[in-house]
């Protein structure tokens, strides 16, 4: 087999553990086991699948609350991520992040934010650090469209460009402001020239495909760690679910949703490992030994025990 | 022999800028015109010479500053970031109370925020109501974030070092109208003090009298003129509100059992509510209603007779004082 068909084996293998994941979760989530918010990504597991593969261990990376598959590509181990959501005490937190707002500093992942726009800035300085710890570390921060229309990132793409950082912005464009279209909410829907008009490298891309991700993220890394200033990535891609589950989508536009199917990255990756040679037999025995994988990691993540209650009140001060 | 130097207030701090940056190698100071220009109020004077690209200037941008201050700190670094003025704290609330102070919660200590945010805050004349706020209720209001507001150059030397070593991100409030103060003898190679502490200004028996900040002053004015009159009030000034030094506040109105707090900010929700509460809980038994001076539930005026005439005075901290003291009866 080809190196190009092992990676291709590999991108579908990390697709296919986010996407189980997250529908694994959503079936907690309704049995009631996991409560509260919970966002998922399906749809756009291509962007953290791409981008994570060109970080190094010491690189930063930044999420929001849709960030379950940016941690998952990270290298967080699923069994402390459904632990997490589960409220166990051997969540990657024991349960204090839970969905929206975990974290893995040990694992590469510097967090997930429940504040859209609120990363952007904390990215900055862990651009920041790698001038002087000898790293040359970079910084990704992921963030929606919807984002883009906070202060923060605006205050951030400034910054990053005035002082040529090495922050990569990724910008996952689905489309949807939470519950409203963003081409409703921006003057300009080409988010990709707004970054550019702050004065750095910025592109628009296919952002359910895994090989143009990794492309174009291997180009924006180099950029960066060359000290040419920060880059700006506009992926496309298409939240297949709602912004949250239970959200009714009343929103969405008749046939939407079927048309954003035929383009997801799972559906992608598939018709490249059949281009690959791989047959349909070989491509359905990954998938069952994925999902047995998950489900296996959600059985171990449940039998854990509750977070304790009792030392809910340390790590508020050093 | 311990190293003393003549200092004002602002050259305190700048001394005990210089000492970090010295010290600390891993310590960063930037914000709005602090570098090149030496900051706005010349504090920051000649520390960009001294000590190079770790001192720097930034765009007008307080989330991305203070955020550059979280993610470099994660990533060990020991920034000290200045928001020039506390109202402008206000545009970047999110950095401080949503990220800064989680940081170390969420993780469980696997990331923390050794940070300072140093700010300055206060009433001056002919500064508009944007500009002359007293806002630490806030960060008291928020677990996580420390929180600091020295009157007297050693203070100031003293607390931005003992933050700066701390591990905790924390607020160092200073104030402006005390920069350009008197200069006196400060020590300035003591070893680092731990975070916390007050520090009685006047000893009494009559009455408890609790401050911060540069409304402090005044009330050892008033303490003076009530000493005068043989009135012996007992001043503390918390020179840090967290940790806050309860024990040294509830010795002393187990003396005094009369209690006064003033403060600049605004009295309702501000902390002066939180220290007679905690008196309160403490079962303390006090002699007559204890009592809060600060500015009532105004905003700032900018004209100076205007503002002068609502902040608390010499002659209204007087005022309550002499009222304290004298309602009431012992038990």
């Amino acid at each position: 087999m080809s190196e190009a068909t092992d990676r291709y084996i590999r991108d579908f293998e990390e697709l296919l553990q986010i996407r189980l994941f997250e529908e694994k979760v959503r079936d907690l989530r309704l049995a009631g086991d996991i409560v509260g918010s919970v966002h998922l990504c399906i749809g756009e597991e291509a962007g953290p699948v791409g981008i994570c593969s060109v970080l190094n261990p010491e690189d930063a990376l930044f999420s929001t609350y849709r960030g379950h598959g940016w941690a998952l590509a990270r290298g967080v181990p699923i069994v402390e991520m459904f632990a997490e959501l589960l409220g166990r005490q051997t969540g990657v937190n024991g349960g204090r992040g839970g969905s929206a707002y975990l974290t893995a500093p040990q694992y590469g992942f510097n967090g997930e934010n429940s504040i859209v726009g609120g990363a952007a800035p904390i990215a900055l300085g862990a651009a920041l650090s790698g001038r002087f710890d000898g790293t040359n570390r970079i910084a990704v921060t992921a963030f929606g469209d919807g984002a883009m229309n906070q202060g923060s990132v605006s205050e951030s793409l400034n910054f990053a460009a005035a002082f040529s950082l090495p922050v990569i912005f990724v910008c996952e464009n689905n489309g949807w402001s939470e519950l409203t279209p963003i081409e409703e909410m921006v003057g300009e829907s080409d988010l990709w020239r707004r970054a550019a008009s702050f004065g750095m490298r910025a592109e628009r891309l296919d952002g359910n495909d895994t090989e143009t991700v990794r492309a174009r993220a291997e180009m924006a890394a180099y950029s960066v760690r060359a000290g040419e200033g920060p880059v700006f990535l506009e992926l496309m891609t298409a939240r297949l679910v709602g912004h949250y589950i239970g959200d009714a989508e009343l929103y969405r536009r008749p046939g939407e949703l079927d048309e954003a199917k035929l383009h997801e990255p799972l559906v992608k990756q598939r018709d490249r490992l059949r281009q690959a040679g791989l047959t349909d037999e070989a491509i359905l025995q990954i998938e069952s030994n994925a999902l047995a994988a998950v489900e296996r990691a959600a059985e171990v993540a449940l039998a854990a025990p509750l977070a304790n209650t009792f030392d809910g009140k340390e790590h508020v001060y050093a | 022999m311990p190293e003393v130097t003549r200092l004002n207030y602002g050259g305190a701090v700048n001394a005990a800028l210089a000492r970090i940056l010295r010290d600390v190698p891993e310590s960063l100071l930037f914000g709005e015109d602090v570098g090149k220009p030496g900051g706005v109020f010349g504090v920051t004077r000649g520390l960009q010479k001294a000590f190079g690209d770790r001192v720097f200037d930034t765009p007008i941008s307080e989330s991305a500053m203070l955020g550059t201050a979280l993610g470099s700190a994660m990533f060990g670094r020991r920034p000290i970031v200045e928001i020039m003025w506390a109202d402008f704290t206000l545009v970047a609330l999110d950095q401080i109370v949503n990220q800064i102070s989680n940081t170390r919660y969420i993780s469980k200590g696997l990331a923390s925020a050794p940070l300072v945010i140093r700010t300055q805050q206060g009433g001056a004349p002919g500064a508009c109501a944007q500009h002359s706020q007293s806002l630490e209720a806030f960060f008291l209001h928020t677990p996580g974030i420390r929180v600091a507001i020295p009157s007297t150059p050693q203070d100031a030397f003293d607390t931005l070092l003992a933050a700066s070593y701390s591990d905790d991100p924390t607020m160092v409030i200073e104030n402006r109208s005390l920069y350009a103060g008197d200069k006196v003898d400060v020590v300035t190679d003591g070893a680092v003090k731990p975070i916390g502490g007050s520090s009685v200004r006047r000893r009494g028996d009559a009455l408890t009298v609790v401050s911060w900040g540069s409304i402090t002053r005044r009330v050892e004015d008033a303490a003076d003129r009530a000493a005068q009159s043989g009135l012996r009030v007992e001043v503390i000034e918390a020179h840090w509100l967290n940790p806050f030094d309860w024990g040294t506040v509830l010795e002393s109105l187990g003396r005094t059992h009369r209690l006064v707090v003033v403060h600049e900010a605004n009295v309702s929700g501000g902390f002066g509510a939180e220290i007679i509460a905690r008196v309160a809980e403490s079962g303390i038994r006090l002699y007559a209603p204890p009592m809060r001076v600060g500015l009532p539930d105004v905003r700032v005026p900018a004209a100076p007779h205007l503002a002068d005439a609502l902040f608390p005075s010499i002659g209204s901290i007087l005022r309550s004082m002499l009222l304290t003291a004298s309602e009431g009866v012992p038990a």
